[in-house]
């Protein structure tokens, strides 16, 4: 068989595993969410579907199914229905560039355990996941209603405004790493905890941070769907699947943030003070561990997301824009430059 | 081309809007230009259905006025008719009446806080309130064995005496309370995010406040000092010991803080009240059959929502030929545009939140 | 070469849309179809709903957006920069790119402050 096929045949096979688990996890976040919102709250969330509610999201998954799908009178047909499709597509391309662990050795060849290892891995991140407004914004006008039209605009507005922020912190980072490639990134810190980019960078941390957590729409920066507010935001007019096409890209977005901050702050599959290469592992199993590793320190962060949402109120439109381009995005410049300063004396 | 601000209709069937309150909003980009409260949602014809009643059986429907703080409309109602028919109820009634309308305080300002947060986002907070709000339901459960619409008073006094089981409640929950009020203290009062949602959003003069008739805690935060428990005392209060906690500004802010100072205070009115019950009788002799010589009278309570008062003409039957009722919250809602215009379209939920209404009560 | 970068990426675009249409076809097909001309209305919180929502918007979203493009456009400048700096730093040429990015950045923060000044991030 030729070089190229058994390439193809391994991304295939990668992309599939890959979607598994994200629907998967996904799925099972909502679940978590909820039982996690419950403790914090003194109640105990669903607990009837399986052990420990675990059977909740199948359930409520064929239920999103089974409903009939209704498309206002008002709204126009086809963007109406590109609104959600679009949303969730690109929610799930940027994982082609995530590596969720180190390398396995298959068959006889080295396998990184990524979908592919972009030159431009974070780049190509990013270019595609602010496609992600137009999800929002054609579902928000589509509908023709006043409040999906709302969210979607303070969404759009929201989006593009953070991205910004976003795209400065991320400088500082490619400026230590002299790469875009994510894998690169990973290796650049896994020297020692210490060169975790969190402690070398914590303001850039912090903005970006703050920035990611405006990009996936979770509190306090869940203008677009405030429910006090506009009901649900853009997705008000949506039922059966189509809702939950936008809920489950949301929880998406919320593992692919998670696994950004993961690798781009946090060392990536790195153990503090453990070198796996030098422990004697056979390079399959060191693979493993990798893996592992990078899904705990995902999950953290996931369940940090919600730990906040059920934390902290809302914040208001106008402070929000101000957040964002009055104070993050100088702190990010400063974080930028002085970055720079300090890479030229070190 | 002129700009064309975006109107928008919230409610009846929206999130926040507290039940079934329609809002006609008018917006440019994002100010609020116009409020227009629509009511009549909930209407249930109270005020007439009162005219084919006998004076005791309208007192449970009081209840279904303001359902988050029954008791206070059975004890404005009570004390109206009382006021008419000339009879005096004996302390230890009137102690008991204390009691439960300053739990029933402490309940309505529990959900309130709750509520608020809810509105602005911060959704745990409401649970919170609402557990220890379950704490008493559980005492009014005891006691008249209602938990929402309690009917907890009769004409002359109390139907029951309290026991010690009830007492012990009570004491139990007073202990309690304090650490649950720091719990919502610490993730709402210092929150920066809280604070900028909350302060000198909503502001309303003390001139306005009058002028439109503002009352409760609401008026209390623009700085005048107007609590009819102090100022014209009823059931008793003079007899306790406790300050009327005002603040300045006027804003949202000091409306929280204001409700839970308040919340302090009705603990501190508990206590006394049980430290000092007196012994005696809690029902006076009233006739089963109450017919009241013809006559008017309006009496008012300070309800936990602002001033509560009911205007009642008798005509020497056994029914009353008008009863009329002043209600805290219909009458807080006309300064919601006064509050609300300038500010962004959040603020309208904000500010709803803060003037703590309830919709039964409003169209009754 | 290019098959093995952005051939896996186009793998995946494939099934990102596969499922995706997937998903709103199947579930089209299966669920219930009764038609009610109150059912498919617009939500307008239960009242009729009165105009078409899709008005006029006020100019401030749309300067946004320009701010936005400006803005992003310095990110596209700066992020080459970023990842090219530390080879300029071994070529010794280290205060001559920080010195070029000193003067982007100064342009861009005097711009930053017209913008400021200009209200053009105002609310009210």
């Amino acid at each position: 068989m030729e070089e190229w096929i058994i390439d193809i045949l391994i991304s295939l096979a990668k992309t599939l595993a890959f979607f598994g688990v994200i629907l998967l996890w996904a799925a099972y976040i909502t679940l978590g969410e909820r039982r996690f919102a419950s403790f914090f709250q003194n109640r105990l969330g669903p607990n009837r579907a399986g052990i420990f509610g675990l059977l909740q999201p199948l359930a409520d998954g064929i239920k999103f199914m089974m409903k009939e799908e209704i498309i206002p009178k008002n709204a126009n047909r086809a963007f109406y229905l590109l609104g959600p499709t679009l949303f969730i597509t690109i929610a799930l391309i940027p994982w082609a560039a995530i590596p969720f662990g180190d390398t396995v050795v298959i068959a006889g060849r080295e396998v990184k355990l990524q979908i592919v290892d972009l030159n431009v891995g974070i780049l190509f991140m990013i270019a595609v996941s602010s496609i992600g407004v137009y999800g929002i914004m054609i579902g928000g006008w589509a509908s023709n209603n006043k409040y999906s039209l709302l969210g979607a605009i303070r969404s759009s507005a929201q989006l593009i405004s953070y991205e910004i922020t976003m795209g400065i912190a991320l400088a500082a980072v490619f400026l230590l790493s002299g790469s875009l490639s994510t894998r690169d990134i990973i290796i650049a810190q896994m020297q020692s905890p210490w060169h975790w980019n969190v402690f070398v960078q914590p303001l850039g941390f912090i903005v970006f941070f703050v920035s990611i957590l405006a990009e996936t729409n979770r509190v306090p920066f869940d203008l677009a769907e405030a429910e006090s507010e506009l009901i649900v935001g853009y997705h008000t007019e949506y039922g059966a699947f189509k809702f939950a096409m936008y809920m489950l890209s949301e929880y998406i977005n919320l593992i692919t943030a998670s696994a950004l901050i993961t690798l781009l702050y946090f060392g990536g599959w790195g153990i503090p003070f453990v070198d796996l290469g030098r422990l004697g592992l056979s390079v399959n199993l060191a693979g493993l561990i990798s893996v592992i590793v990078f899904l705990v320190k995902t999950g953290f962060f996931v369940f940090v997301f919600i730990w906040i949402r059920w934390t902290l109120p809302r914040f208001r439109y106008d402070q929000l824009m101000n957040l964002g381009w009055k104070i993050l995005l100088p702190l990010a410049l400063v974080n930028l430059f002085g970055t720079a300063v300090v890479a030229l004396l070190v | 081309m002129a700009f064309k601000e975006i109107l928008l209709n919230m409610g009846p069937q929206h999130p926040s809007t507290h039940g079934v309150l329609r809002l006609k909003v008018a917006l440019d980009n994002e100010v609020v230009m116009k409020v227009t409260p629509v009511l009549g949602y909930l209407h249930r014809g109270m005020e007439k259905l009162f005219e084919n009643r006998t004076y005791q059986q309208i007192t449970p429907l009081t209840d279904r006025f303001d359902y988050l703080a029954a008791i206070s409309n059975n004890l404005g109602y009570l004390l109206a008719v009382e006021k008419l028919m000339g009879i005096e109820v004996p302390k230890r009634a009137q102690y008991i009446r204390v009691i439960f309308t300053e739990l029933q305080r402490l309940a309505s300002h529990l959900a309130w806080v709750g509520f608020f947060a809810n509105d602005i986002g911060a959704m745990s907070v409401l649970l919170y309130g609402f557990i220890e709000r379950e704490d008493i339901l559980e005492i009014f459960e005891e006691y008249s064995g209602a938990r929402l619409t309690v009917h907890a008073f009769r004409v002359g006094g109390v139907p029951t005496d309290i026991n010690d089981k009830i007492i012990d409640m009570i004491n139990t929950f007073i202990l309690k309370l304090p650490k649950r009020i720091a719990d919502i203290e610490t993730l709402l009062t210092g929150n920066r995010i809280w604070k900028h949602r909350t302060i000198g959003v909503g502001v309303i003069s003390p001139e306005d406040a009058i002028s439109l008739g503002l009352t409760g805690p609401s008026l209390r935060s623009t700085g005048i000092k107007w609590d009819i428990r102090k100022d014209i005392p009823y059931s008793s209060y003079q007899d306790f010991q406790f300050e009327v906690p005002t603040s300045a500004n006027g804003d949202l802010y000091d409306r929280y803080v204001l409700r839970l100072e308040e919340i302090k205070q009705s603990m501190r009115i508990i206590r006394q009240a049980l430290d000092t019950l007196p012994q005696g009788e809690t029902l006076t002799k009233v006739p089963r059959v109450l017919k009241i010589a013809p006559g008017e009278v309006f009496h008012s309570i300070e309800a936990p929502k602002g001033e509560l008062g009911f205007y009642i003409k008798s005509n020497g039957t056994d029914k009353p030929e008008r009863v009329k009722m002043k209600s805290p919250s219909f009458i807080n809602m006309q300064s919601l545009e006064t509050m609300c215009l300038g500010n962004l379209f959040a603020d309208i939920v904000a500010v709803l939140g803060s003037l703590d209404i309830v919709l039964g009560e409003i169209d009754k | 070469m290019f098959i093995h970068t952005f051939g896996p990426v186009a793998i995946q675009i494939a099934f990102a849309i596969g499922m995706a249409l997937f998903l709103l076809i199947f579930t089209n097909a299966i669920g219930p179809k009764k038609y009610n001309p109150v059912k498919f209305d617009t939500y307008e919180c239960g009242v009729s709903y009165f105009n078409d929502a899709r008005g006029m918007f006020n100019v401030k979203f749309y300067l946004i957006a320009v701010i936005f493009i400006l803005f992003d456009i310095e990110a596209v400048f700066i992020i080459p920069w970023s990842v090219i700096f530390m080879e300029f730093k071994k070529l010794g040429l280290g205060l001559f790119i920080l010195g070029e990015m000193a003067v982007f950045l100064g342009v861009l923060v005097l711009a930053y402050i017209y913008i400021i000044k200009k209200g053009a991030l105002k609310w009210d």
